[in-house]
């Protein structure tokens, strides 16, 4: 996280290698106030207006590099995301972006792995497919709906099959976004399987890529365990649950019934 | 169809929407011959509970005749009679196997938003929030009913809509309140709240063999009422008697061996605490007014158990744990397991041990619901139950 991988420009280097103890948001909400500040501060008169742009300025300063001298006295890092979300981690711009997530499901091993084993059936789980489809044995052709409407297309092939009790698959050469994924079925004690996804794959963008994903409601691990959630939920009780569709104030008669129609 | 919709805090109308349609194999389509008010609905039109949108069917307590299922039903079929849990269970999941109905796990579609509130999310209700899963509710002359397979109890016809409307919801959330405090003989076991819920704790209390029953309110219609249901009912008006001296009176200064709060998060009360609250939940300092549960904390004797039938949403403020901690008390609470208790119930109900009809006191039509809703909020003594006819 402290050490990002171009060094060429002077402000990057500036920006990126000085010893940062700010996380990126922060630093991006730190700069766009004390901005706003700066600005405001200076066109007021007085010592207040002073304060403030000075208040503004420190702001900026510390958006920018991310160094907080206040954070330096009192010991704090807030760069260490990773501590939160340790499954996820990833450079600003570049990057591999991991996401792990878990799900109990009250179904054998058996059932769960044949299910998924069949990769034809992930589209009825996983939103984002639009379909996949076999190739031969081991190399199989999936199709993802990609944000702002388009689509992405590529051949992955796979890399472990222990019947059971673990798929693994990795797409092959050429795929826009470099993707690999492990899924798991763990016996349990009286509580089903716990089926655990583990997703790599090469962020557009990196972090900056998954931000921009997240505003539009496209953030890998909120994904992740959305599928996963279908998945328990077609498995145990045989479909998955719809409220769309159904009626409501908001819309005038006429309208909801031309819409029904 | 007609519907009550809720369009805001003290704002419902009757609207004309579409009819309800089967979404998934496992629905049925009902058509309402019953509904009820609850006093969980008084929350969300007083704004309580987040996570409603303008235009949401309200409505949990429902009866009706089964005019539609889907491809996967079975068990049902068209001209049944049926009474509908409030709570939507799978009947497939860990929690459902287990009888933890209200806690299953596939139900709610839209789980994210509990979650970040509570950590996981409990069964989907009819018409309760989109945090609860954003079913359109039974305030309808149709209502959709998903896992229509394990949840419609099947009514056979000589019992009348009034017996058995309120397996619905009331009467066994009152019964799994009163099971909840482990009766044991000698046992004394006080109820805050003398609504429909505590009605039926107060009966449920009795049939699980309680010594003695203390039922506390101040709205004096409702103590009347329980009292002239069950002959050895003692009740205590906060208004004119002090609680905790006359429980201790009452069991020989032990305090109740079990204490239900039928109250819930509108609780009053004109202690300093529970005018605080009122301050609070009116600037969002707090989402909850616990002014009953605190008091019932309080009372409880060492090693005794709380029950928690009424609804909580939120934040508690000012919450006494250290007495609960200090006297070792066990709690327990949830959305009731419906499911279970049902078939049980309806025994109860054609053995004639039980008539839970007594608790109705106005019956209207569907379309005056926006009238029922204000009178029921704001006359609380002599509106105790509302029971809506869609025709």
């Amino acid at each position: 996280m402290r050490h990002t991988e171009t060094h060429e420009n002077s402000l990057t280097t500036f920006l990126t290698d000085t010893n940062q103890n700010v996380n990126p948001v922060e630093r991006a909400v730190s700069s766009i106030a004390g901005g706003a500040l700066l600005a405001y501060g200076l066109k007021q008169r007085g010592i207040g207006g002073a304060l403030l742009s000075i208040l503004g300025g420190g702001m900026l300063l510390r958006g920018a590099t991310g160094h907080c001298h206040v954070y330096d006295a009192l010991g704090v890092d807030t760069t260490e995301t990773e501590r939160r979300s340790p499954f996820r981690k990833s450079s600003l711009l570049t990057g591999k972006v991991h996401v792990t997530k878990a799900m109990t499901i009250n179904k054998s091993q058996a059932e769960l792995y044949e299910f998924w084993r069949n990769f034809e059936n992930l589209p009825i789980i996983m939103r984002h497919l639009e379909s996949v489809s076999k190739t031969d044995e081991k190399i199989s052709h999936w199709r993802a709906k990609a944000p702002l409407g388009q689509t992405v297309e590529w051949d992955a092939e796979l890399t472990s099959d222990v019947p059971n009790e673990k798929i693994g698959w990795r797409s092959l050469e050429g795929a826009f976004i470099p993707n690999s994924g492990v899924v798991e079925f763990l016996p349990t004690i009286e509580r089903g399987t716990e089926v655990k996804v583990t997703l790599t794959y090469e962020a557009p963008g990196g972090k900056l890529g998954e931000w921009i994903a997240w505003a539009f409601g496209e953030e890998p691990s909120i994904q992740v365990a959305q599928d996963l959630r279908r998945f328990k939920s077609l498995m145990e009780t045989g479909l998955i649950m719809k409220v769309e569709g159904q009626p409501s104030g908001r819309e005038p008669l006429e309208k909801a019934m031309t819409a029904k129609a | 169809m007609k519907a009550l919709c809720w369009f805001g805090k003290h704002d419902v109308r009757v609207e004309n929407v579409a009819d309800p349609t089967i979404l998934n194999s496992r629905d049925a389509i009902v058509k309402i011959t019953s509904t009820a008010i609850c006093g969980s609905d008084l929350h969300l039109y007083n704004g309580y509970i987040p996570t409603m949108e303008p235009g949401d069917i309200l409505g949990h307590e429902f009866m009706g005749e089964v005019v539609e299922v889907g491809a996967s039903i079975t068990n049902l079929k068209v001209g049944d009679r049926v009474v509908v849990p409030f709570t939507i269970a799978c009947g497939n999941c860990f929690y459902c196997k287990r009888e933890l109905w209200s806690c299953c796990d596939n139900s709610n579609p839209k789980p994210e938003i509990a979650e970040t509130l509570y950590g996981y999310t409990g069964s989907a209700l009819f018409g309760y929030t989109h945090m609860m899963g954003g079913f359109a509710g039974g305030q309808a002359e149709y209502v959709r009913v998903p896992f229509a397979d394990v949840g419609p109890l099947k009514i056979p016809d000589h019992l009348a809509d009034d017996q058995v409307l309120f397996l619905s919801d009331i009467f066994p959330t009152g019964y799994m309140a009163a099971e909840n405090c482990n009766i044991h003989p000698g046992d004394t076991v006080a109820i805050w709240g003398a609504g429909p819920v505590g009605q039926f704790a107060v009966k449920s209390a009795f049939m699980f063999g309680a010594e003695q029953v203390v039922l506390i309110d101040h709205y004096h219609d409702r103590l009347e009422l329980a009292r002239s249901e069950n002959e050895n009912l003692i009740t205590i008006n906060f208004d004119e008697e002090e609680v905790y001296d006359r429980l201790l009176e009452l069991t020989g200064g032990r305090g109740p061996d079990s204490c239900i709060d039928a109250v819930g998060l509108e609780s009053h009360g004109s202690t300093p605490d529970a005018i605080l609250d009122y301050a609070k939940a009116a600037t969002y300092l707090a989402t909850d007014r616990p002014h009953a549960l605190r008091q019932a904390i309080y009372c409880c004797r060492k090693g005794g158990t709380v029950s928690v039938p009424g609804v909580y949403g939120g934040f508690l403020d000012k919450f006494n744990f250290g007495a609960a901690f200090g006297k070792g008390l066990t709690f327990k609470m949830g959305q009731t397991n419906m499911h279970k208790y049902m078939p049980r119930l309806l025994g109860e109900i054609e053995a004639g041990k039980i008539d839970p009809s007594f608790v109705i006191s106005h019956r209207l039509k569907l379309s005056e619901a926006p009238i029922a809703y204000e009178r029921f909020n704001a006359e609380k003594n002599s509106w105790r139950k509302v029971v809506l006819s869609p025709n």
